[in-house]
């Protein structure tokens, strides 16, 4: 649908209903919410190391606390990661219309972000809380604190990829309405992003 | 409006970054002689703030409480040290004021020209009464404060009898330390040498033996939600108490 | 055009009574609710600072118990800051942005209606905490240790910590709402360069709001995570270090003074050019300097911790920085006295309030930079000199001119037109009240009187300048009062304000007082930055609809580009809900289960949210066009 000039003295204009991208708002208002966001994990991250580096002690991590390993966090990353890719796919394919890419590109991302998810809560942690807890010294805070902070926003993030799926085989997109689609693209690529941070900070940085 | 642009240009920005430089750099000047004098100094006393009341430690193991003895003429650096909230050491004649903060070491350093007593006060808010966190500097003749400081370093000169007895035996031994007696623990003040100060309760009443009968029976009536409780004796029991108090100079 | 004026009427109009109050999504409707609750917030606050100031009368008072002060001079922080200044800015925002770009809503209707509901949650959580008698009472600052579990165990920091959380959402929700807006709301020809200062004003205003809350955010969740779960993030007996609480918040505390000062400075450059009857001088130069201020903004927090301890060269970095931010803070005094100079000025009461606020926040703006030198700082660093300098900002950097803003957008607001001779009564008692209430106190902190004492010794010296200020307070507060009654003697007898009664040159003035519920009945096409003083056709509504388009088939606005506002596409708004403020209500729930450690409720509360978040999103009526 487009709108038609109230009156034909003028050239006649016609501005699409549907937008996206820049030109739409719900664009404009996920990229605020990532912009805090974002801020958000910069801070938890530099409290990581602002506390690492006052805290007088040599040893990082203190307390007889083991370096963390990096064979899980590689496994994850690499699974995560690769959830972008089904992710953009159908980002991409909605805006051709392809309802198809739509769907598996959703599920697909879905189940690798999932996996992602259920390995850090049933495989890592339970590792990990043998060793030390968010109460053993700050250490514990900040590498639960910051992991268990991305692991919420990927937990929102597969809530946010059900409520998508669920209207996508509802049919609510096509090539020109797709917004939430692209949205929710964003904020998951959001997510990945600060994974790195995350993966840095928590996993590599103690090793140097 | 052609002068508007320029109006604007030379009086808020070039006036204004002009003074704003020369000021910053008067109180660079400042900050590098304030923090070059710190570096002289031959004494060094800790200090350590508690919830409602300041712990001083001296060179040659004394132990004191809310007044701080240092000598005159020369440079004296407080260690600043706190048992449990952020306090702020502040005796505005003498320094501007660092804070006591929990986990770390401070460093401030007085100097006193003259002699004199010197009020200071708790300048960060520590809780309930952070209002009546007071404490003095007195400053002294260096020989005289040699003196005193070895004077502070003694067990009490009073043996503990009588008065001393009703101490140990009620609830003040539980928190305070008389040095030279059994009474050695270290929850509030070290009152071995209490009669010498002139004030109590850190800083804010003058220590007279009525003030000290108040703090002893109804300490909460002076500052509700000290940790002192009040202290149950008889008439008699109190009299001896108070002598004996009065006597640990 | 009376056609389309009467079919948009029908398109936009919400039912009247409870149901729209509580579904509403007009900005002119939630604008107002934001300035009414949040003046009722400033009573209070009021309220809290005025016993404050009957127990310092003298020294050695006991009318106001120790704990009991420390809840009201920690109260009366919160309360003025997050329940006065920054709500009843958002309410004048909320209501002016949309009428001076010319469009006829905010971008999120919705969003705009749940953040003033969350705020009203967030405040009732926090004023609920008096009830139980454990209202924050660690200052609006918190410091730690004193906040921790240890030495805090009651509910006050618990309620300190999860309000912020909710008015943090609603403040982060609205800053959002306010930059799509003014970026992609603007009538078409609305170039940036001709876009109104007040609505600069709100948008550096909120980019501080989207970086600065998130620290804040983080902060009070690591220290209920201290509280209640054992971490240790601040506590120095695992590692962690109670000075990071302090970075933390400054961080967050110092732009949050940027974030109550710039839609201010905003509203004075509002009726600065309407009453010189002028153009303003140095349109861009006030434009730089506040985004300039609001950037500078971010680098200065240290000088809040000059007393920590912390390196020299820390030290001087934060002084230059701080030293570096008056500089556009004081361009923008010398563009408006430059306009007032050489206009044609008619001085009214918003006018008096304006050369109110510039003479009082200059004063602060000398305190200021003072503070910001170490030596200087490191002696009157938390006393009554701070408190001096902070109440010169803010009272005159912020409270003046909304009290301006009162009485220059009431009459547009409601229709009537408010007493002058009220005004001036009230203006002469603020501008006298404050003076004497808060210049002894620079006296008082040179005096050695710290901040935050319930009492104090008698013989310091410090009774006499106490009692003084304890009286301008209460004159300060008379002086409110007569705005109060001004404002009700409007609402019943005031004349008829019509659409334009100062002759304004924004676009609010083309409206009628009050304005429609869709604004304007055609969208505008904007030539210039005073598009009611160079474009006649704007006066009697007779502008043809920009590009032709009625958008009159829905809740239909413009969608323009950022830099020109050329027109892109066209948006469809959702109508009235009730989703946002169940959603609130599902936050409630949570909030107050996790304060009582009661978690099966927090599930609840939990699983409320989601369903709040499905109703919300779920496609209908309009919204099926996205």
């Amino acid at each position: 649908m487009s709108a038609r000039a109230a009156d034909d003295r003028s050239t006649e204009v016609v501005l699409p209903h549907h937008t996206s991208g820049t030109r739409a708002f719900g664009w404009w208002g996920m990229l605020g919410l990532i912009a805090t966001e974002a801020t958000l994990f910069g801070a938890l991250i530099s409290s990581y190391f602002y506390l690492r580096f006052t805290s007088g002690s040599v040893v990082w991590p203190p307390g007889d606390i083991p370096k963390p390993s990096l064979t899980l966090p590689l496994i994850m990353t690499a699974i995560l990661w690769s959830s972008s890719i089904p992710v953009h796919l159908a980002d991409s394919g909605i805006k051709k219309g392809k309802q198809g890419r739509l769907k598996v590109g959703l599920l697909l991302g879905f189940i690798l972000g999932a996996t992602f998810l259920a390995i850090q809560i049933a495989v890592e942690y339970p590792e990990t809380l043998h060793e030390f807890s968010p109460s053993t010294n700050v250490y514990g805070s900040l590498f639960y604190g910051l992991t268990g902070l991305h692991g919420a926003h990927v937990a929102v993030g597969l809530l946010f990829s059900l409520w998508t799926q669920v209207r996508a085989w509802r049919g609510h997109f096509d090539e020109r309405r797709h917004v939430t689609v692209q949205n929710f693209a964003m904020y998951w690529h959001f997510v990945d992003a600060v994974w790195a941070g995350v993966l840095f900070t928590i996993y590599l940085s103690p090793h140097f | 409006m052609s002068w508007g642009d320029p109006f604007i240009i030379f009086a808020g920005v070039v006036l204004p970054a002009v003074i704003l430089i020369g000021v910053f750099i008067v109180a660079l000047r400042d900050m590098s002689d304030l923090s070059e004098r710190g570096r002289t100094a031959d004494i060094t006393l800790e200090v350590v703030s508690h919830d409602w009341w300041w712990e001083i430690r001296y060179p040659n193991g004394a132990i004191s409480a809310n007044e701080i003895h240092i000598p005159t003429g020369e440079p004296v650096r407080m260690k600043l040290l706190s048992a449990d909230v952020i306090h702020s050491f502040w005796v505005p004649q003498l320094q501007g004021k660092i804070d006591h903060v929990t986990g770390r070491e401070n460093y401030l350093w007085l100097e006193a020209d003259e002699p004199g007593r010197y009020r200071g006060q708790c300048a960060e808010f520590c809780g309930l009464q952070h209002a009546k966190m007071a404490f003095y500097v007195v400053a002294e003749e260096p020989d005289v404060f040699e003196e005193w400081m070895g004077g502070e370093a003694e067990d009490a000169a009073t043996a503990p009898v009588d008065g001393g007895e009703v101490f140990l035996n009620s609830t003040c031994a539980g928190c305070h330390a008389i040095r030279g007696t059994e009474a050695t623990a270290t929850v509030g003040p070290d009152l071995t040498h209490l009669g010498d100060r002139e004030t109590l309760f850190s800083g804010i009443i003058p220590n007279d033996r009525d003030n000290l009968e108040r703090v002893i029976t109804d300490p909460q009536s002076i500052k509700p939600g000290v940790a002192m409780p009040p202290t149950d004796l008889t008439d008699d029991e109190l009299a001896v108490l108070l002598d004996y108090l009065e006597g640990l100079d | 055009m009376a056609t389309l004026a009467a079919r948009l009427g029908v398109i936009w109009a919400e039912r009247p009574g409870l149901a729209s109050w509580l579904t509403t999504v007009d900005h002119k409707k939630i604008g107002l609710k934001y300035i009414y609750t949040s003046f009722v917030f400033m009573i209070l606050g009021g309220i809290e600072s005025l016993l404050i100031r009957t127990q310092l009368i003298d020294a050695n008072l006991e009318i106001v118990q120790p704990e009991f002060f420390n809840q009201l001079f920690s109260m009366h922080g919160i309360t003025m800051m997050f329940l006065f200044a920054m709500p009843m800015l958002s309410g004048f925002g909320n209501y002016f942005v949309p009428l001076m770009i010319g469009t006829r809503d905010m971008a999120f209707p919705r969003l705009n209606s749940f953040g003033y509901w969350l705020f009203v949650a967030g405040g009732i959580f926090f004023y609920s905490s008096f009830l139980v008698g454990a209202a924050p009472n660690d200052g609006w600052f918190n410091y730690l240790p004193l906040a921790s579990e240890q030495f805090s165990p009651g509910l006050n920091i618990d309620f300190y910590c999860l309000g912020l959380i909710l008015l943090g959402i609603s403040s982060t929700g609205g800053a959002i709402n306010f930059i799509v807006t003014i970026l992609k709301m603007r009538a078409p020809g609305m170039s940036l360069n001709r876009v109104p200062i007040f609505v600069w004003g709100e948008l550096a205003m909120a980019i501080s709001i989207v970086f600065a809350f998130p620290t804040l955010t983080l902060a009070v969740t690591m220290l209920e995570l201290d509280r209640k779960f054992g971490f240790h993030f601040f506590e120095p007996g695992g590692g962690g270090d109670p000075v990071l609480w302090q970075h933390l918040f400054w961080f967050f505390g110092h732009p949050e003074v940027y974030i109550v000062a710039l839609p201010a400075f905003g509203i004075a450059s509002a009726i600065i050019p309407t009453m010189a009857r002028r153009p303003m001088i140095g349109y861009t130069y006030i434009v730089l300097a506040e985004m300039a201020i609001a950037l500078i903004g971010f680098g200065v927090w240290v000088h809040h911790m000059f007393a920590d301890g912390l390196p020299g060269l820390t030290l001087s970095f934060f002084s230059a920085s701080s030293m570096m931010v008056v500089i556009p803070t004081g361009v923008q005094v010398f563009a408006w006295l430059a306009t007032l100079v050489t206009g044609k000025p008619i001085l009214r009461t918003s006018g008096l309030f304006v050369l109110g606020f510039i003479f009082i926040f200059v004063i602060g703006g000398l305190s200021g930079p003072m503070l910001g030198l170490v030596p200087f700082d490191q002696q009157v660093h938390d006393t009554y000199f701070v408190v001096a300098h902070l109440h010169y900002v803010l009272v005159g950097g912020s409270m003046f001119p909304i009290f301006g803003a009162f009485y220059h957008w009431f009459p547009k607001m409601t229709g009537r037109m408010m007493s002058e001779t009220l005004g001036k009564t009230s203006f002469w008692l603020m501008f006298i009240g404050f003076n004497v209430a808060f210049f002894p106190q620079h006296i008082l902190g040179l005096l050695g009187m710290p901040r935050r004492i319930y009492t104090y010794e008698a013989g310091l010296g410090w009774e006499v300048g106490n009692l003084i200020s304890s009286i301008g307070a209460f004159v300060l507060a008379l002086g409110v009062l007569f705005t109060v009654i001004a404002f009700v003697r409007s609402q019943r007898s005031g004349a008829p304000a019509g659409n334009d009664p100062w002759d304004g040159e924004t676009l609010e003035w083309a409206s009628t007082s009050p304005p429609p519920a869709y604004n304007f009945a055609a969208i505008p096409t904007i030539r210039s930055k005073e598009p009611m003083w160079d474009q006649p056709e704007l006066h009697e509504q007779e502008q043809k609809p920009a590009l032709g388009l009625e958008l009159a088939e829905g809740h239909q606005v413009l969608i323009t580009s950022v830099l020109d506002a050329k027109p892109q596409a066209i948006a469809h708004m959702p109508h009235a809900t009730p989703w946002p403020f169940a959603l609130t209500m599902a936050l409630l729930v949570l909030a107050y289960a996790i304060l009582l450690d009661a978690w099966l409720l927090a599930g609840v509360g939990a699983v409320g949210t989601l369903v709040g978040l499905a109703g919300w999103f779920w496609p209908s009526g309009e919204t099926q066009e996205t």
